[in-house]
């Protein structure tokens, strides 16, 4: 009785996204006459036959790759906006994740009323909304002439205090013992770095990793405030902007653009429910 | 842009750096020549990212609490509150805040509730688990600009959920543009974040003691004491961070009402976030600083309250 509630609360999570992917398969035709009415306000007077009513359909009623065919070799704007996705991202993945390393490390190992002081400081930032942060952000972006440029979104992701907090969290629990051990081997201090903590903390870097990417593969607030043009935009903010002239193309866009994050969580699921589990040691 | 910001920058770099060679130096004169030598390592690996916090967060803050407090970025006359003032006065910020915390008040206790609710069902040694878990959680993965789609037909005025409402004799509802919205948008948060606090929960649940439970059951303790007198003390903890990740979740829920709605919602779903988009158009910075501080300083109010409330909570179960 409790699995069979369970996996029917499970299967309704499960839908959206299921949804998505089986209507991604259906014809252009199929499309409009299911779901005309919703985009069909910008071009009223459309030549398309469209039905009053939504026709939310798990089977289409023929299956075609016509949708994926048309964005990927016909109209190449989808895949530049994907682009933009990819550029916003992975730098900021990336490199939030190196100057993390160094400074979790820094933290991890540095007492004083100073560090601690300054620690509190990157919780305080990391705990800010967009709300709050957007505005210094766009301060800086402004006075250095970045915005409207990938790097006013760049720069302040790459330094978001998330990563390091978190890693830092778990290089305190590093054994002092684990350090002076290597030190009467004569390690020195980056080789202790490099040599232990760094491959001690390896499922903590990728868990961080699925986490910073995922938030930022879904970025909304950024680019609408950083973004005068919206040709920058990416697909996260751009899909939204679908009109009834390409419905057609809606669903197999979604479906690209959320293979990358599916992958990566079939792949790092592990890492991922690891990684949820760090976050919770928030207090000490 | 008036030129203070570069030369305020460069001034607290300045101290700051000050301050680090101090530190270096007491620590040095202090435990000897080995561990000066011992911290210029982990300080230079603080130093990109202590550059970066600095450059992007730490100074504009102080920058824009300058702003907040006078009258234009040119005049620079020190007006004290009177922008604050006006921001509370603001119709537009209070119907923004008022929704903002009407969403927050009930979607992050439905959040909690109902992720702890999951948490104890999958503790139960149910066949398949690992997968439900992975049903879960798949929400949190999937871009929500993906699937906005099936959530536009499904609550659209002619959508699957007036047609099943209709089926059995309710009326239709035109649920986006409607004091509903709310409500739409609430579901589409829980659909989000409930696995990722369900997780939190499952690693809390399994760290609560196992005799504990043992020995209380062979007191012939039921399920009902149990859970309220030994798990939720445990979980008090988890229940507080969950609380906070929702808070902080919550206010990024804009994200599925512009995907959702666009720029211009229905009023009751105008956000926070819409309010500060509609003032970075039109770049008072006056407005937006003090609007920026005024939310940041609840913010930490909020969060430190519940830090006072679980330290007091947790404190009990340490003196036991």
């Amino acid at each position: 009785m409790l699995t069979l509630f369970a996996g029917l609360s499970a299967l309704i999570f499960l839908l959206p996204t299921v949804l998505t992917v089986t209507n991604s398969f259906m014809a252009e035709s199929e499309i409009n006459a299911n779901y005309g009415t919703v985009f069909g306000t910008a071009e009223s007077g459309s030549k398309i036959f469209m039905s009053d009513k939504l026709n939310l359909k798990l089977i289409p009623d023929m299956v075609t790759f016509s949708q994926y065919i048309t964005v990927l070799f016909k109209s190449p704007d989808y895949l530049f906006k994907f682009w933009n996705s990819v550029i916003l991202t992975a730098p900021i993945v990336i490199f939030q994740l190196v100057t993390a390393a160094g400074a979790a490390y820094a933290f991890a190992k540095l007492r004083g009323k100073l560090w601690n002081v300054l620690f509190f400081i990157y919780l305080i930032i990391m705990l800010m909304p967009y709300q709050v942060t957007l505005v210094p952000n766009y301060l800086v972006a402004d006075t250095f002439g970045l915005l409207d440029t990938r790097w006013s979104i760049i720069l302040p992701g790459i330094f978001t205090p998330f990563a390091v907090y978190i890693i830092s969290k778990i290089m305190r629990r590093i054994p002092k013992s684990l350090n002076e051990a290597a030190k009467l081997d004569g390690a020195s201090e980056p080789q202790i770095f490099l040599h232990i903590y760094l491959p001690l903390c390896k499922s903590a870097f990728a868990s961080v990793a699925i986490l910073v990417f995922i938030d930022n593969w879904n970025m909304v607030e950024q680019p609408l405030i950083m973004f005068s043009d919206s040709s920058r935009y990416p697909l996260s903010v751009f899909l939204s902007q679908i009109n009834s002239g390409e419905i057609g193309l809606a669903f197999a866009v979604a479906v690209i653009y959320m293979l990358p994050a599916i992958f990566i969580f079939l792949y790092g699921e592990e890492y991922l429910v690891e990684g949820i589990a760090y976050q919770s040691g928030v207090k000490g | 842009m008036p030129k203070k910001d570069p030369g305020s920058f460069k001034e607290n770099l300045k101290i700051k750096r000050k301050k680090i060679v101090s530190d270096i130096k007491v620590k040095s004169r202090t435990v000897g020549k080995r561990l000066s030598t011992d911290n210029i390592f982990p300080l230079v690996c603080l130093a990109p990212s202590l550059l970066g916090v600095l450059i992007f967060f730490l100074v504009p803050f102080i920058v824009i609490i300058f702003y907040s407090v006078v009258d234009n970025p040119i005049n620079k006359e020190f007006v004290f509150l009177d922008n604050y003032i006006s921001i509370v006065k603001n119709s537009a910020f209070i119907r923004a805040s008022g929704n903002t915390m009407l969403f927050s008040l009930t979607a992050v206790p439905l959040a909690v509730v109902l992720s702890l609710f999951l948490a104890m069902l999958l503790d139960y040694k149910l066949p398949l688990v690992s997968t439900f878990r992975t049903f879960f959680l798949s929400p949190l993965m999937v871009p929500i600009a993906s699937v906005v789609l099936i959530w536009q037909v499904v609550f659209h005025l002619n959508g699957t959920l007036n047609q099943i409402i209709e089926h059995f004799g309710g009326s239709a509802v035109d649920w986006l543009k409607s004091d509903y919205g709310l409500y739409v948008v609430a579901i589409l948060f829980l659909w989000k974040n409930l696995g990722y606090n369900m997780v939190l929960f499952l690693a809390a649940i399994q760290s609560i003691p196992k005799d504990l439970l043992e020995v209380a059951t062979l007191e012939g303790a039921g399920a009902f004491y149990k859970f309220f007198f030994i798990k939720l003390r445990y979980l008090s903890p988890s229940i507080l961070f969950v609380g906070i990740m929702s808070l902080i979740s919550s206010f990024k829920v804009f994200r599925e009402t512009y995907l959702l709605t666009g720029d211009y919602p229905y009023s009751r779903l105008y956000l926070l976030q819409h309010f500060m988009n509609n003032t970075f158009r039109s770049l008072d910075y006056q407005k937006l600083s003090s609007a920026a501080i005024l939310m940041g300083i609840v913010m930490v109010i909020i969060i430190g309250v519940l830090f006072f409330i679980e330290n007091r909570f947790g404190g009990e179960l340490e003196d036991e």
